[in-house]
């Protein structure tokens, strides 16, 4: 069966910061799905579905927060639809609400993702005591340390490489007012000197803690033909899962995520993806997932991504800018992250990525990952119809 | 207006009963007597310890054969735990090490003591450090800790493939 053409025709998001005591988790989201509605010109009447995800329930202790926010988003009479994939949940959502149009089945959906860290403890959430393990775990950055370790010592990586990219992060989000860190005083030497985490991650290279959401309205090809204003066509989407634990798993580069990569390039056609790809918006909570993932998406060959961070290739002004917008570095609200890796690629195809973004950005993937990293969800985004 | 938002703290808690199934009972039983007990997987011949849910992962079919592995192993990565955490129960700064138990083929994670955490190594031979008989459990926390054998480290070629 021919997919139908499905466009990204508004993009709305909250400024992420890390306690929104002002509002509730159905004000938080209510704000991004105003927003993007009046970027869509539209109103919630105009809305045929919607698609919500966010991360485990456990990390705001609300189970099932879908139930209750169907008042809050007009969903009465309507298909909502509820995704979960861990971290990935933003990307996999916006996915599932793509699938919605190209399907045919709806001709506008609403898909959202959030988080709203401050009602919970997502450390806690993330530190269960399992019966058959030792309680030693220590969060997500107690998971993912030992895998930059392995990173590392195979790769032969300098230690000053999670350091740069964090700079550049930070110093990107300098240029998105809706970032949740704006610190304009990092230096290499100073990032250096930051605290030792969760050895060998530094305080720096950890992304903050956020209170966030994003929405964004998908339309088929007739709706989006008929509307002004500039669009993100989604080129290909591709999704894929492994265990987390198996004998023999590179847990430095899933399989997954290469598979993924192959899929969601070789449906849009793309062969080249250094050359081809104009912008990247890459799911990076620890900053050595960087160069990781550079290697795991076929940017760059084994063990060679952290070259491409100390030569500047993925600086905004490099030939592969990563995260333009600062990234999950400088804004996690974890649920909404992967979406606002997907919103933020769309939103540099259609030229509305304000001061950060990148001149003449014409294709850009979206990445996200979850679990231990054992959920991929990407898309590609272009500026002209695929 | 905004000042009539209050916010409210409402902890919440929920005690589990968790069915261990057969597929990991042979290692809860063996823990409670002091044994390290994995179980091989009759497609690809892998030994895994624990062996959480029976089933091995790659090929899809109930694990077998019940194996000894250990005691001792080799530290394939590890991270040093600086930072303080709600429900935290080990004090800072802690060494959470993958430990590839000889004889296993997928790493556990366990704690390292009796060591700097400066000194810990990638490739670093340890052993496992048991609390008195009469305290053991069909649990993983009848090991204290692991500590290091002394002896030579292992090649990086024995553990890359299990990084």
């Amino acid at each position: 069966m021919a997919l139908h053409r499905c466009a990204v025709v508004g993009v709305g998001q909250t400024h992420h910061t890390s306690c929104r005591g002002d509002v509730s988790i159905a004000g938080l989201v209510r704000e991004a799905v105003d927003r993007a509605l009046l970027d869509a010109n539209m109103t919630l009447a105009d809305i045929d579905a919607i698609v919500i995800g966010k991360a485990p329930d456990m990390l705001e202790g609300v189970m099932m927060p879908e139930l209750w926010l169907t008042d809050s988003l007009a969903a009465s009479g309507k298909p909502l639809f509820r995704v979960h994939t861990a971290g990935s949940v933003g990307g996999s959502t916006a996915i599932v609400a793509a699938q919605h149009v190209m399907s045919g089945l709806h001709k506008r959906v609403l898909t959202i993702a959030f988080e709203k860290q401050s009602d919970g403890n997502a450390m806690w959430a993330l530190s269960v005591p399992l019966p058959f393990s030792m309680p030693v775990h220590a969060g997500a950055g107690g998971y993912f340390s030992p895998i930059v370790r392995s990173y590392i010592r195979r790769s032969g990586a300098p230690s000053h490489i999670g350091a740069m990219v964090a700079v550049k992060d930070r110093t990107n989000a300098l240029k998105n007012p809706y970032a949740h860190l704006h610190e304009d005083h990092w230096t290499l030497e100073k990032a250096m000197e930051s605290p030792m985490l969760w050895d060998p991650i530094r305080f720096v290279e950890t992304c903050p803690s956020s209170d966030g959401a994003i929405a964004l309205v998908l339309a088929s090809e007739d709706v989006a033909d008929k509307m002004p204003g500039k669009k993100a066509w989604v080129h290909s989407t591709a999704m894929r899962s492994e265990p987390t634990m198996f004998a023999g798993r590179n847990q430095v580069s899933p399989r997954a995520g290469e598979m993924c990569a192959e899929d969601v390039f070789r449906k849009a056609g793309i062969t080249d993806p250094l050359k081809q790809i104009d912008a990247v918006e890459m799911y990076v909570p620890f900053s050595w997932f960087e160069p990781m993932w550079l290697e795991n998406l076929g940017f760059a060959p084994k063990d060679q991504g952290w070259r491409f961070v100390e030569d500047g290739v993925t600086e905004m002004t490099g030939a592969l800018p990563v995260n333009a917008s600062g990234g999950v570095l400088s804004s996690n609200p974890i649920g909404a992250s992967g979406m606002l890796r997907f919103g933020e690629a769309a939103l540099q195809v259609m030229g509305k990525a304000g001061e950060h973004q990148i001149d003449g950005a014409r294709t850009a993937l979206g990445h996200a990952y979850g679990g231990g990293s054992q959920f991929f969800a990407m898309w590609v985004v272009g500026s002209e119809k695929n | 207006m905004a000042d009539d938002i209050l916010r409210i703290r409402t902890p919440i808690g929920i005690d589990y009963t968790w069915s261990s199934g057969p597929g990991s009972v042979v290692y809860m039983r063996g823990l409670e007597n002091g044994k390290l007990i994995g179980r091989r997987c009759p497609a690809c011949e892998l030994v895994y310890f624990p062996p959480r849910n029976g089933i091995c992962p790659r090929c899809g079919v109930l694990l077998a054969a019940e194996v000894e592995v250990g005691p001792r192993g080799t530290i394939t990565t590890f991270c040093i735990v600086n930072v303080p955490f709600l429900g935290q129960t080990i004090k800072i700064p802690y060494v959470a090490a993958t430990i590839l138990l000889d004889g296993a083929d997928i790493g556990m994670q366990h704690l390292i003591q009796e060591c700097e955490a400066a000194d810990v190594r990638m490739g670093m031979r340890v052993e496992p450090v048991w609390k008195d008989k009469s305290e053991w459990t069909p649990s993983l926390e009848n090991i204290l800790y692991y500590k290091p054998t002394g002896e030579p480290d292992a090649d990086f070629d024995v553990y890359a493939r299990h990084l």
